[in-house]
């Protein structure tokens, strides 16, 4: 079994999807003989031609528009937004058109069409790059809104997200894309949109994370264990939207605690969808009240700042810590 | 008086591509159709003024929701269409329903959606998409259809409507520069009318005209007197024989005038002289259109009144098919939001019915005229 980045895992999908359906289009802003800025779609172009892998003109609307045009028609784009804070120039297509399509037809018009674009702190990249968008998506009604946090379930949640009759936002963690390798099979498999993962299993508090955040929730888990010898479960959500409500709840009903770890700012965030699942479906099992780490409801910071205000394993640490207290 | 806004004088007009006169004559060449197809161009124009005026007559009743009525674009909406084929493709925006209707939209279908309903059954085939509301939004989906058409290697075309307005946004804009780069097989037609709800056409752009742009995105633009039916449809077809042709997009601006308001929901003589729209009402299309078919013994005024008696049956047929549907339920609500509910979904649709079974008079007020403008 291959030894893969994100970014392998990722291209190895896209390749795979382009060869078994005729339909499958790829493209966006340097995708084509520059394979993207981040290389995801290094060698498509060489591999499937000009005709399926194609750059267009610096325009997101654009790009987000006319793969609509091509979803209706029947095909199945595969769109690449640079950087996930541009979608925003976008934001009107996949609020009111591409999410929207399935339902002001009738159904007989619909938007099987992935949009994936980069996002995440942590990597020192200019303003308005790192941003974490994704609640923005979350709130939307008819796309579905997916992010990885490893190698192997990139490639699996990819294969889903082509396969799927609706579309789907597909946000690509910058900071996992070569920061660690994972054995990932070469042969096409799926992961179900729509459900979490229970990446850890514990007794005493529940850590929820999603992307980049992963990583942190264990590393925090860890440190918590070590220091205290409770044990905590760590729940990566790799769908946000439609949210796996079934596992944060068997989770929290069984911990009775629970810590929300996002990158997002705060305010009507994914930690705010979370806490209110766990308040439908969990309030009396609660031993404490839910924390959550996330950055504050201010800018995404700046290159200079971001370290200060990305959660840390110790940041998380102490708000498990703090569930855990008497 | 000049008309269009200060902008575009009535010899201005007639020196565009025209066929008739606004009096009738033929001054141009006239296209190569049959009569039965000329007489079918009248039926197309004497229905939409007819469905626009009844339409109005259906909000105030409370019968349908919101309307915007098309009078004096009759000629622009059945030229853009009439030139397509049955596989081509049509999208345009609450304007274009006249277009749409032409181009094979069963007419109940269209009601459904003025009537507030989800327009579920437009057929496929017609290859329409239900009105866009979102202005210009549907000129970029138009050039992704043109792009598929492109990339299946399928001799389709594909045309899009817009109004004056739509072409300050930005996604107008992209639309023609993807249409450009990608050399889409694709038209654009915008009915110039004059006016976006209150704001004139000058104030949309300092550009000459509309057309005028075509030249900053590579593609051939062209102007054309959008009162004279037989004028747009030889350039829309000739615009889509050159898209079928593979030789890329053109823009098509078509100098027309809205004569009544913007929506029910508006009032023109707030913002614009009365005057003008006299001017207007003289360049009329059904008037000009109507005098050529009867200079050509085509139509006779008895013939006329029969045709207008038929057209206001078949509208009213419409109505009546519309309003025999069974009322949409709630629970459909929840299925065209994925193509499989989220369990989420199925858990606020359960909970909506078990309300819904406790409160008997929820939702049963269907006046839909009830939008506070």
């Amino acid at each position: 079994m291959p030894n893969w980045t994100m970014v392998q895992a990722i291209n190895s999908a896209l390749s795979q999807e382009m060869e078994q359906d005729q339909r499958v289009l790829i493209f966006g802003q340097d995708v084509g003989h520059n394979g993207g800025v981040f290389r995801v779609t290094d060698g498509l172009q060489e591999r499937f031609g000009e005709k399926r892998v194609f750059d267009t003109p610096l325009a997101e609307s654009g790009i987000i528009g006319t793969s609509l045009g091509m979803a209706m028609y029947g095909l199945r784009p595969v769109v690449e937004i640079q950087f996930a804070g541009f979608t925003f120039l976008a934001f009107n297509q996949i609020a009111s058109q591409v999410s929207r399509v399935r339902y002001r037809s009738g159904g007989v018009f619909t938007a099987p069409l992935v949009i994936r674009a980069p996002f995440g702190g942590g990597v020192r990249t200019p303003e308005m790059h790192s941003d974490s968008v994704e609640s923005y998506y979350m709130h939307m009604q008819g796309i579905k809104v997916v992010i990885p946090s490893n190698p192997y379930d990139a490639k699996g949640l990819l294969h889903a997200a082509i396969e799927d009759p609706d579309p789907v936002m597909f946000l690509e963690h910058m900071k996992l894309y070569r920061s660690f390798r994972q054995e990932v099979p070469e042969e096409r498999y799926t992961i179900p949109l729509g459900q979490a993962a229970v990446v850890k299993e514990g007794n005493d508090v529940t850590v929820f994370a999603y992307g980049a955040m992963v990583k942190v929730a264990l590393d925090a888990a860890k440190q918590i264990e070590e220091a205290t010898g409770a044990t905590v479960e760590v729940v990566d959500l790799r769908t946000i939207a439609p949210m796996d409500e079934e596992t944060i709840a068997n989770s929290v009903n069984k911990t009775g605690r629970a810590v929300v770890v996002h990158e997002a700012a705060r305010a009507g965030g994914v930690g705010a969808e979370v806490i209110a699942v766990i308040n439908e479906h969990c309030l009396y099992s609660l031993l404490k009240p839910v924390e959550r780490v996330t950055i504050p409801d201010a800018p995404f910071p700046v290159p200079k700042l971001e370290d200060f205000f990305i959660p840390t394993p110790d940041r998380v640490a102490k708000a498990i810590h703090r569930t855990l207290e008497p | 008086m000049s008309l269009v806004a200060d902008q575009i004088s009535p010899a201005v007009i007639d020196s565009m591509h025209q066929v008739l006169t606004p009096e009738g004559k033929v001054v141009g060449q006239l296209p190569d159709i049959p009569d039965e197809q000329l007489m079918q161009f009248y039926r197309w124009m004497v229905f939409g003024r007819i469905s626009s005026q009844r339409f109005v007559a259906l909000q105030r009743q409370g019968r349908i929701g919101t309307f915007s009525p098309i009078d004096g674009q009759e000629a622009a909406s059945v030229g853009m269409a009439a030139p397509l084929q049955q596989k081509d493709w049509l999208l345009g925006s609450y304007r274009e329903y006249l277009a749409y209707h032409v181009k094979g939209v069963p007419f109940p279908a269209q009601v459904k959606q003025w009537g507030g309903d989800i327009p579920d059954d437009y057929p496929a085939e017609s290859r329409c998409v239900p009105f866009q509301i979102v202005l210009g939004t549907q000129v970029l989906h138009t050039v992704g259809i043109a792009q598929a058409i492109k990339y299946e290697g399928e001799p389709q075309v594909a045309v899009v409507g817009c109004g004056d307005g739509a072409t300050s946004e930005g996604d107008f804009n992209e639309a023609l520069n993807f249409a450009g780069v990608f050399k889409a097989p694709v038209v654009f037609m915008v009915q110039n009318n004059g006016w976006a709800i209150s704001t004139p056409r000058h104030k949309q752009s300092a550009a000459r005209y509309i057309a005028d742009r075509a030249i900053g995105f590579g593609m051939p633009g062209c102007l054309v007197d959008g009162n004279d039916v037989l004028a747009v449809y030889q350039v829309v077809a000739d615009a889509v024989a050159r898209a079928r042709a593979g030789d890329g997009p053109t823009l098509i601006e078509a100098i027309t005038y809205r004569l009544g308001a913007h929506t029910t929901a508006d009032d023109p003589t707030k913002y614009r002289p009365e005057a003008e729209v006299e001017e207007w009402e003289k360049r009329d299309p059904i008037i000009r259109y109507r005098q050529f078919l009867m200079d050509r013994s085509m139509l006779t005024e008895k013939e006329d009144k029969v045709l207008h008696e038929e057209l206001n049956t078949e509208f009213e047929e419409a109505i009546a098919v519309y309003e025999a549907l069974p009322p949409r339920t709630p629970q459909q609500h929840f299925d065209l939001v994925f193509a499989e509910q989220s369990p989420q979904l199925q858990r606020q649709q359960a909970k909506l019915l078990e309300a819904l079974e406790t409160e008997p008079d929820s939702g049963v007020n269907h006046d839909s005229s009830l939008m506070p403008l």
